[in-house]
């Protein structure tokens, strides 16, 4: 763990955030090799071919249950409205924008109060696929909307989420992909002044998910909440590489990311960048990556980075820590009769619940505690 | 489901435990035998081997057994998984409580219960029961809600372990200092709720304890000496007081590490 007081300086660790190209055009991206710090941990031979945007021939089906007042449209490809918050910065983004068709845009309108989430499923009917989705949430309007990914497909997207001035938008996107998927995502929030945004990002399915979160802030006063949780399988690779980028002052981000891995060549992997820019003044911010690795044979890679060009902050601090189960709670649990694999049930639990019970989407949390439950049932002892 | 008569049998218990330059032995040769509804104290100085004889009842993977026997009411409880000695009825209050994050108090006491009980209790005479249970020690109602000996102060963690052993209801319970680390207003509440469950007869109590001050809230029909992993002395009450007055010198000549053949020749 690493906090900076604010004495004016950086601390020597930190590391500079990287600054990738940003372009809509595929080409102005090299193709990666491997090496490059973004790629470093991902299997590129796994990708399906996305690095060379080959033709989709297959489908996503997209549908949206939105409660009254709420806008769904569907953009040409052409529409100013595309682009707006998510330049691309890598290959598979770029070439999500560009072979989307348009893109699915769901408004919010302003000072609206949603008692209702919008839902919208993403169901992969196998083969290649390119998706692009747009989320605006009016100024002082309040919002929860659920990406909920199934079925099967390879899959690039790009999600655009603008959360206006004074509002507040809870912003969970499910990654319950059928075992063969592959998606690559851009996820680009922007958060207007004085507003809020709470997202949670579960991924539980897909052979790869390999997701960017990133966070702007369009002016002071603005909060974001990145919460995550990760259960990787046997085989399974799953990437969530964040960037928070602190520009405007008086700024809040919390990024709490959980994992739990299980089985042979289980890999996950978790990169959390937060730069704070020399007018970034009053930052508070503080990012936390916990993995529970529950049997021999799984990986998990943690990376937090922080690069600070003002010491004029709240506070600046990260915590990444990657461990076993914890042999004396198990005790403590089986010294008052609880079996062992429920005790180890208990514990995981307990672990996720932090994060997982704060979806204020009741049978959305069921839904992803049963499905932890049920790899847990099959836990070794 | 209480056997007429709950016998915890101790015969000749030798423990080593696992350090760094290899296995240690800490009790050599520990004899102890507790009924249901009696109450035995067992003091001792630092180091005399109290808390791995409780580990050890409780089945501790730290401690190894290397020689002799602990049944309950003739059953090999060294033969049982921790889990299957907790259902077989004994419980062990930890004199350091772990946390277990993001699992509540009222999750875990109900999935203790259910255990123990071999059925899941029934949810409205459950939560009378909690919450009765919880009163005698006390504590807020919100505590249900808490972690698991998360945030807990030192009063609230003893509190949780008493409370547990309240609605566990078992046979045998050995208290591992369960009064270090108390304020004198925590004592006594600790101390009434383990009274509440002595007063119901049914279960035997082991109390562990470096001090004499519990003492004078629960009165033991036995006092047991520790020392250098034996019992090297055993009376009634009136050993504990002499304790109170001489500490533990006597058993523990030459130093703090007492050699067996000298404690052993004070008994």
């Amino acid at each position: 763990m690493a906090v900076i007081d604010a004495t004016g300086r950086p601390p020597a660790a930190s590391g500079a955030v990287p600054r990738p190209v940003r372009s809509r055009d595929p080409l102005d991206h090299e193709v990666p090799t491997g090496r490059e710090e973004a790629w470093r941990f991902t299997p590129l031979r796994r990708l399906r071919g996305l690095l060379t945007g080959p033709d989709a021939d297959g489908k996503v089906s997209v549908t949206v249950d939105a409660p009254v007042g709420v806008a769904v449209e569907q953009l040409d490809a052409g529409d100013a409205r595309i682009g707006r918050v998510l330049v691309p910065a890598d290959r598979v983004a770029a070439f999500a924008m560009a072979r989307s068709g348009g893109a699915t845009a769901v408004t919010v309108p302003a000072e609206a109060s949603l008692t209702e989430p919008v839902t919208v499923r993403l169901h992969g009917e196998g083969g290649v696929a390119y998706g692009h989705l747009i989320v605006e949430v009016g100024p002082f309007a309040s919002a929860t909307v659920v990406l909920d990914h199934t079925g099967s497909a390879t899959y690039a997207s790009d999600v655009e989420v603008h959360v206006g001035h004074g509002a507040s938008l809870t912003f969970v996107t499910l990654q319950d992909w059928d075992a063969d998927a592959v998606h690559l995502g851009a996820h680009a929030y922007s958060v207007g002044r004085d507003a809020t945004l709470r997202s949670f990002t579960v991924t539980l399915g897909g052979e790869l998910v390999r997701l960017n979160p990133t966070v702007d802030y369009r002016g002071p006063g603005g909060d974001a909440e990145l919460n995550g949780v990760f259960f990787t399988d046997a085989g399974q690779h799953q990437e969530h590489r964040l960037l928070v980028t602190h520009e405007p002052r008086s700024c809040r981000s919390r990024v709490t990311y959980k994992g739990a891995l299980r089985g042979q060549s289980a890999h996950a992997v978790w990169i959390g960048d937060v730069l704070i820019g020399a007018e970034a003044v009053d930052t508070d911010t503080y990012e936390l990556n916990r993995n529970l690795v529950l049997t021999d044979g799984a990986r998990a890679d943690s990376v937090p980075n922080l690069e600070i060009l003002t010491g004029e902050v709240v506070g600046a601090g990260h915590a990444s820590a990657t461990g076993r189960f914890d042999d004396e709670a198990l005790f403590y649990l089986q010294s008052r009769g609880i079996p062992p694999e429920e005790a180890r049930r208990l514990v995981v639990h307990g672990f996720f619940a932090e994060v997982i019970d704060r979806i204020d989407v009741p049978e959305l949390r069921e839904r992803i505690m049963t499905s932890v439950s049920a790899r847990l049932g099959e836990l070794p002892a | 489901m209480t056997t007429a008569v709950s016998t915890l049998e101790i015969r000749n218990l030798h423990v080593s435990v696992e350090t760094e330059e290899g296995p240690r032995q800490i009790l050599r040769g520990v004899d102890l035998t507790v009924r249901k509804g009696e109450t035995h104290a067992i003091m001792g100085p630092n180091g005399s081997g109290k808390s791995t004889l409780s580990y050890s009842i409780a089945g501790h993977p730290k401690y190894t057994v290397t020689e002799g026997s602990i049944t309950l009411d003739g059953e090999d409880v060294l033969a049982m998984s921790v889990d299957a000695r907790a259902r077989a009825g004994i419980f062990l209050a930890m004199q350091y409580p772990v946390e277990i994050p993001g699992v509540s108090v009222s999750n875990f006491l109900r999935s203790s219960a259910t255990a123990v009980r071999g059925e899941a209790p029934k949810l409205r005479t459950w939560v009378k029961e909690v919450k009765a249970a919880m009163a005698g020690l006390e504590m807020d109602p919100a505590f249900a809600e808490r972690g698991v000996n998360e945030g807990f102060s030192g009063g609230e963690k003893k509190r949780h372990e008493i409370l547990q052993m309240a609605l566990l209801k078992p046979k045998i319970a050995v208290l591992d200092e369960t009064d270090s680390g108390l304020d004198v207003d925590a004592l006594r509440i600790v101390s009434a709720g383990i009274e509440a469950v002595r007063a119901q007869g049914e279960t035997g109590i082991l109390l562990i304890t470096h001090y004499t001050r519990i003492l004078r809230y629960i009165k033991p029909e036995f006092v047991h000496v520790m020392a250098g992993g034996r019992i090297v002395d055993e009376g009634g009450p009136e050993l504990a007081a002499v304790l109170e007055d001489s500490g533990y010198d006597r058993y523990v000549k030459g130093g703090a590490a007492a050699a067996p053949a000298e404690a052993g020749a004070v008994s």
